[in-house]
């Protein structure tokens, strides 16, 4: 029992950082239709930016993250209208093959710059350094912060796409698009703040996994990053709850399959569920096709 | 009010428009009538900004709108309730109304103005919190032109909104859009129902294959044999 109470906290760790990922893939899905497969890179250079600033800007955690976040919000920005602008009325397979094109360019071009070599974040000390025993189950500072985080970014969002009048046309747009437009919203500016949102997300996530598991390197977001989109499809792509439900879900059974079973067969068993969701309810989780009237 | 002058469209090698020219006066009811797929939509679609025209003008209030965006022409004054609704389904109707004055920030005038919706299509009241995938066709529309209305436009552009109705609503459709000309919106009105249409028209245009063939006073069209025997049923 309390190694199963031990292996959810953990799996919790994991799924808010694919969760937060997740989140990108689906708004940005449900805005444009697009698997944006530049967004595990974003992800990548939060973790690398959260590096450099603790590191050599001798930064803490807090002022990073936030340093991680905005960067990661103009590199998202500019991918958007560099790459993807341009093909807005172009087929969507254009569009996707782009995508990759660019995370294969962030990757390598980070790559150059900062070497291809693993890199180590600086080890946590003082109070972010803490364990708490709570009855044999340890919880370490860093998961409480990776938990904390991510809540507080999460309600963050859902003010933002509730409650706030860019968030409502984010809303509309995703839905209908001429009809927003015929409501005056401006959906090209709808559309980068949608992939703004996202990419600080996906920095956020970079950097929490540098603090949980300390090793970075250039390629680390492909994997991250196809187990976030399948998390972003088993609660149902374009579905902003669905994402966070997916994100843990997904976070939760790899690490119990890698705690009870075999770690090598974890990446396996998320693609496992991909396939099954696709086959059982390709909606999603929370997708319904609410059937229009005429 | 609104001035189109010989508006070409095309979709690929397809001319959709050609040379479609039309006016709109103050206060009036104009409608556009013609076949299925004889260009009505695409007309509407391009004066409010949705499709580019390749040649023509569009003047709106004696002023050059053709190269403007869909977002300045509704700050303009030009509404538009698309064909079928597309109101936003997994939207509440409250929701749905305020997205209609999405580029207003004189917040006590908006609520004047839902007041004044509501009270235009009581059912909307009621239904406010439900989402609006859930409604029926006919509530729909009215949650369409209802959202088109809180944006306060100069005019208004209907896009078959009887299609699909039962008949009862249908007729209602058609004193609720009496009812909002009467305030003083001008009104564009695109119709597969033309008797209905030409009947509450101060001005109707026929529309065949992209082109203007016939324009006139609705009642002159309602004489007019060749109207009876292509829209009126004999």
């Amino acid at each position: 029992m309390e190694q199963l109470l031990q292996q959810i906290i953990n799996g919790i760790s994991l799924g808010s950082i694919y969760a937060l990922i997740a989140l990108g893939y689906t708004m940005v899905y449900g805005i444009i239709k697009l698997i944006n497969f530049a967004h595990s890179d974003v992800y990548m250079l939060g973790a690398y930016i959260g590096y450099f600033c603790m590191t050599k800007l001798n930064l803490g955690f807090l002022p990073s993250l936030i340093i991680a976040m905005i960067l990661c919000t103009l590199v998202g920005v500019t991918i958007e209208k560099v790459a993807y602008k341009p093909l807005r009325n172009s087929t969507r397979i254009a569009v996707l093959i782009t995508a990759i094109g660019v995370s294969l360019f962030i990757e390598y071009v980070t790559m150059a710059i900062a070497g291809p070599n693993v890199r180590s974040y600086p080890p946590m000390t003082g109070i972010l350094a803490k364990n708490f025993d709570l009855g044999g189950i340890n919880v370490t500072m860093q998961q409480l912060i990776i938990l904390g985080t991510t809540i507080v970014l999460m309600i963050l969002l859902q003010f933002i796409v509730k409650k706030t009048r860019i968030g409502k046309a984010m809303r509309a747009v995703s839905l209908d698009q001429d009809a927003a437009m015929l409501m005056g919203i401006n959906v090209n500016t709808t559309i980068s703040f949608t992939f703004a949102l996202g990419s600080a997300l996906a920095g956020a996530a970079g950097i929490l996994v540098g603090i949980y598991y300390n090793s970075i390197n250039p390629l680390m977001g492909m994997l991250p990053g196809l187990k976030a989109f399948v998390a972003a499809v088993f609660g149902g792509i374009g579905i902003i709850p669905g994402a966070m439900i997916g994100g843990y879900f997904i976070g939760i059974i790899e690490v119990l399959v890698s705690g009870y079973g075999n770690s090598m067969y974890r990446d396996g068993v998320v693609f496992a569920i991909l396939i099954l969701v696709l086959i059982i309810k390709p909606a999603g989780l929370l997708g319904k096709n609410i059937r229009e009237k005429v | 009010m609104l001035e189109v002058k010989n508006l070409d469209v095309h979709f690929g090698v397809i001319h959709a428009l050609k040379g479609v020219s039309l006016t709109v006066n103050d206060g009036d009811i104009v409608t556009l009538i013609g076949a299925n797929g004889a260009g009505k939509t695409t007309t509407l679609r391009t004066i409010s900004g949705l499709k580019k025209p390749t040649n023509g003008e569009i003047l709106l209030d004696g002023k050059d709108i053709t190269h403007t965006s869909a977002q300045d022409r509704v700050k303009m004054g030009i509404s538009h309730v698309p064909e079928g609704r597309r109101v936003f389904p997994t939207m509440t109707v409250l929701e749905n109304l305020e997205l209609g004055a999405f580029l207003r920030r004189d917040k006590d005038e908006i609520a004047k103005d839902l007041k004044k919706v509501y009270e235009l299509f009581p059912i909307l009241a009621d239904r406010r919190k439900q989402l609006a995938g859930t409604l029926s066709g006919g509530e729909q529309q009215m949650l369409a032109m209802g959202r088109a209305l809180m944006s306060r436009p100069k005019i208004l552009f209907l896009d078959e909104p009887s299609m699909g109705l039962a008949p009862l609503f249908v007729q209602e459709i058609f004193n609720i859009i009496k009812n909002i000309n009467s305030t003083g919106t001008t009104i564009l009105l695109v119709e597969q129902n033309a008797k209905m249409a030409l009947q509450i028209a101060d001005y109707a245009y026929v529309i065949e294959t992209g082109s203007i063939v016939l324009s006139g006073t609705g009642k002159e069209l309602m004489e007019s044999e060749d109207i009876k025997k292509a829209y009126l049923g004999g």
